[in-house]
């Protein structure tokens, strides 16, 4: 089948695509954008976390046929050009990326987060996150980054 | 395939910032990572790629009386399907004997083990053409028990040597000794899993010499090159492996998982080959962490003075041994812990068995005994009415001490004040605010308890872990370095095969770098088997290792910056020194720009770094300098206990841990932090279930590790007492954490409930005695 998307703005269609195919595989192997992880495709670990239609979901279950006409933000379609998103900056400066296999999905699990909420209790961040696996971090250095993302956002919007 | 993108292969890391050592720079590739455009090895493309597949057996025990794939590769889309008669070389590796097939022959040990592999157009046309390769089994009884197969002669054997992989025993002192306070008990510890996120992946091109390049996650390039190699029969220059992006590793990529098999399919089909293993493949394609099961008993004076340890200890290995010598080795000679203990007598066996392959994970050997002698030491504080902070303090081994095999220890060993800054720390406050957040109670937002049968309990634990390779290996890192002027600027490449696998090496290097040559620009060169040997990124090494060597191969490159330089300016190299991309003289007079010595002439050097010599232990006594360096750190735990559910919620983990130098200080903390969550997740949650040889929970809706609601907030407390025989005085960083958290926690689940609790992780049936 034929799948016509929008990934980060832009209008992208992919040819032959077999009915059983995620939208993560379609991301990942069709349309050459990796950024959007597979670590369990079973809708268990959130590291395949994008937006569709402006809600996050796990593109690894989601059939690619489902995102047809339908609007897809990836951690690739974050940063604007050469300037990284509040989140992936705090991210990098607080030292919430080790190996970086969960990062994706966290970025834009935290970027829905504070886009909802730009004074996020630890509690709510916690509960926003928990979706989300991380094997290396021991989370801390995470929830340090999306205070930081928020407290910046707050005071951008003050 | 309408795919729009070109091939992706590993980067080149230079980020220019600063930072040498003692600093926090940031990670090099932390915004290649953030923007999700670092390659890992599933994410590799090339065009015309096949896809690898692999068929795993069903059964835990079963001959193989045939194998038919002729249906299989009638199905369209299909280029290969392999069985054990297409290795061309020796189909046999692993770690420590090659006893591995690297596809079944006439048997398989183990469920999941590989029979036969395929290569086709799509991933879901080798899924369904595998369904089509039909085996033959003649099924047998699998060997489940460890401590069994360790003394029944009877048993079938899995190996032609039988089902013993390595006894060890260790005496020392008066074996027979006794004591005015004795305390026993029999402990067991789960299978856990590495359960890293990034899933076993990579491609096999075949190059043109009738070699392959294969890219990969791993930890150690050679040691699979060294393995592929043999098995392809080629030569180890025609296997040439390239590190690709590495989501994490913690032991569990120390074995071979899809290595062979791509690069076998690649050089069939004349096509690059790429294979991903999805969560299910994960768990059965790589090895866990040794479930065991412990006999210990401890004496001590009435005044608690330790007078002596004995223990058994029992190790599956399963199906093949890959790292079970070792974990037999560390386990019997870390057996007693960082205490002073004049005797002992310790037993350990590490078996074949028809369970799942054990081999590494992060505590290597360590993690088992620690829960066992820590679950022993707050039972011997209940019989002597002390503290169990207190009894270890007393207890604690110090620079001078001669461990269990008689090693003095001739370096720092701060375990009392280790205990001590733990206990020191505030403990959260004990009346919670009204009404409470049910979220912070066990249970959490389920809202299954409003604080009624909730108990609080504090719990300690302390270890000691081996760094590095032991027991007489020679166990080494290789480095290249060049400077060289780029846009009139002095630039250093590192260049090394050792593995960053999420840990921060990549800073590391650049962070030594920087500081040896006094430039700010250092690139890291993708780790690559073109580089000399660098040992695996394992055993808390590779800070230690790789670093003595870049340090070396920095020094190196210095020294003929300064003879350069004192030949060019008619002086003596005397006092050179290099900073801020100047040579500056002793006085601090620049002498010269660096830029302008170097010229167009660039200069490079490879250096190695060995640590001192460790030697084999007395196969009768045990006795033996058998480790290099020890790490040390210990753990409060503060738990709440819902007694009627038998819901736990760690509330506190707090922990000290003495790291030699901190090269990063950042990446010490968070070091801490990812591996005190392992360790709580090995105390409460985590284990692979296995049930006559069978895997039941091989996904993570079943197999639990810790999300971000079950680790509680810690703090740290960094000690820096360097070891005078280490590069910078460094203290391998990476596992302690993981080991001391796992008994602290159980420790203070015990406090809370005053239940026995021998086995982890601890189950809410367990607490409940439902
Ligand atoms: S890959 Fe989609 S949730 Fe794990
Ligand atoms: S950084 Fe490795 S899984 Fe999160």
């Amino acid at each position: 089948m034929r799948v016509n998307v929008t990934v980060n703005g832009e209008h992208r269609r992919a040819d032959h695509v077999w009915e059983g195919e995620s939208l993560l595989y379609l991301l990942r192997e069709r349309l050459g954008l990796p950024g959007s992880k597979n670590a369990c495709e079973q809708g268990e670990c959130g590291s395949c976390t994008v937006y569709l239609d402006g809600v996050p979901a796990c593109a690894c279950l989601v059939a690619a046929g489902q995102a047809e006409g339908r609007e897809v933000r990836t951690v690739e379609g974050l940063a604007d050009g050469d300037d990284l998103d509040p989140i992936q900056e705090s991210f990098v400066e607080r030292g919430a990326v080790q190996c970086g296999f969960c990062t994706p999905g966290l970025l834009v699990a935290a970027h829905d987060l504070i886009e909802r909420n730009n004074e996020p209790s630890d509690a709510e961040i916690r509960e926003a996150l928990a979706g989300n696996l991380c094997r290396c971090t021991g989370y801390e250095k995470i929830l340090d980054a999306v205070r930081l993302a928020a407290a910046r956002k707050a005071e951008a919007a003050r | 395939m309408n795919t729009v993108n070109p091939a992706r292969t590993p980067q080149e890391l230079d980020d220019t910032i600063t930072g040498g050592i003692g600093e926090s720079p940031l990670r090099p590739d932390g915004v290649l990572k953030v923007r999700g455009e670092f390659a890992y090895s599933s994410d590799l493309w090339h065009e015309d790629m096949l896809w690898g597949a692999t068929l795993r057996s069903p059964h835990p025990h079963a001959l193989i009386t045939g194998i038919d794939t002729a249906a299989a590769l009638a199905v369209p889309g299909v280029h290969a399907v392999l069985t054990h008669e297409d290795v061309p070389g020796e189909n046999a590796y692993g770690l420590k004997y090659q006893d591995t097939p690297a596809l079944a022959a006439d048997r398989v040990r183990y469920q999941g083990e590989p029979v036969a592999i395929l290569a086709a157009d799509h991933p879901e046309i080798a899924r369904q053409a595998l369904k089509e390769i039909v085996v033959h089994y003649a099924v047998l009884e699998p060997i489940t028990d460890p401590e069994r197969a360790a003394h029944d002669t009877t048993l079938p054997k899995l190996h032609p040597d039988g089902n013993l992989v390595r006894y060890q025993r260790i005496v020392r002192g008066d074996p027979a000794a006794e004591a005015d306070v004795v305390v026993s008990g029999v402990y067991e510890i789960g299978m856990q899993d590495q359960a890293f996120l990034g899933p076993e992946s990579g491609l096999a091109i075949p190059a043109e010499d009738g070699g392959v390049d294969l890219y990969l996650a791993t930890q150690w390039l050679h040691v699979d090159q060294r393995q592929t190699a043999k098995a392809l029969g080629l030569p180890p220059e025609k296997v040439r492996l390239t590190l690709s992006g590495v989501g994490g590793a913690f032991g569990g990529r120390e074995d071979l998982s899809m290595q062979i098999h791509s690069c076998l399919l690649a050089l069939r089909t004349g096509r690059p080959v790429k294979m991903v293993y999805n969560r299910e493949e994960s768990f059965f394609g790589h090895v866990h962490r040794h479930p065991a099961k412990m006999y210990y008993e401890h004496g001590a004076t009435k005044d608690g003075d330790l007078v002596y340890v004995r223990a058994r200890m029992y190790f599956d290995g399963g199906a093949y041994a890959s790292k079970t010598p070792v974990v037999v080795g560390n386990g019997t000679t870390l057996s007693v812990g960082p205490y002073n203990v004049p005797n002992a007598k310790i037993e350990g066996w590490g078996v074949y068995s028809n369970n799942p392959t054990c081999g590494a994970m992060r505590g290597l050997g360590a993690v088992q005994p620690t829960y066992a002698y820590e679950s022993q030491m707050d039972k011997l504080a209940a019989a002597l009415g002390m503290d169990p902070a207190d009894l270890r303090i007393r207890n604690a081994m110090s620079e001078g001490s001669a461990n269990v095999t008689g090693q003095v220890i001739d370096f720092p060993a701060p375990v009392a004040e280790l205990v001590q800054r733990v206990k020191d720390m505030p403990l959260p406050p004990e009346n919670r605010t009204s009404p409470v957040d049910i979220r912070e109670l066990p249970g959490g937002a389920s809202n299954t308890t409003h604080g009624e049968g909730v108990v609080r309990g504090v719990g300690y634990g302390v270890t000691i872990k081996n760094i590095s390779y032991a027991e007489g290996l020679d166990d080494y890192s290789t480095a290249r370095v060049r400077l060289e002027v780029i846009g009139g600027e002095p630039v250093a490449m590192v260049h090394t095969a050792a593995a960053e696998v999420g840990q921060g090496l990549v800073t590391l290097q650049q962070q030594i770098a920087r500081t040896e040559l006094g430039v700010p620009r250092v690139t890291v060169h993708p780790a690559d088997t073109s580089a000399g040997d660098a040992g695996s990124s394992s055993a808390s090494r590779q800070t230690y290792i790789t670093g003595g060597a870049v340090r070396n191969a920095c020094r190196a490159v210095a020294d003929r910056v300064f003879t350069r330089a004192a030949r060019q300016l008619g002086r003596s190299t005397e006092g050179m020194s290099l900073s801020g991309g100047k040579l500056v003289a002793s006085d601090g007079e620049v002498l010269a720009g660096l830029a302008d010595i170097l010229g167009d002439e660039a200069i490079e050097e490879t250096r190695e770094y060995h640590h001192r010599p460790t030697h084999p232990l007395d196969p009768e006594t045990g006795q033996g300098d058998a480790h290099v360096q020890y790490g040390f750190s210990a753990h409060r735990a503060v738990v709440d206990v819902d007694t009627e559910l038998g819901l736990v919620k760690v509330v506190q983990l707090d922990c000290a841990q003495d790291v030699g130098k901190a090269m990063n200080p950042d990446a010490v903390v968070a070091q801490i932090q990812g591996g005190s969550a392992q360790g709580l997740g090995l105390a409460v949650m985590e284990e692979i279930l296995v049930r006559d040889g069978k895997v039941r929970n091989p996904s993570f809706t079943d197999y639990l590790i810790p999300t971000v609601l079950d680790m509680p907030p810690m703090r740290i407390d960094v000690l820096e007492r360097a070891d005078p025989h280490a590069p910078y005085g460094v203290r391998g960083v990476g596992e302690p954490p993981t080991i001391s958290a796992t008994p602290a926690i159980a420790n203070a689940i015990r406090a809370a409930t005053g239940l026995e609790l021998p086995r982890v992780p601890i189950r809410p049936e367990h607490i409940t005695g439902t």
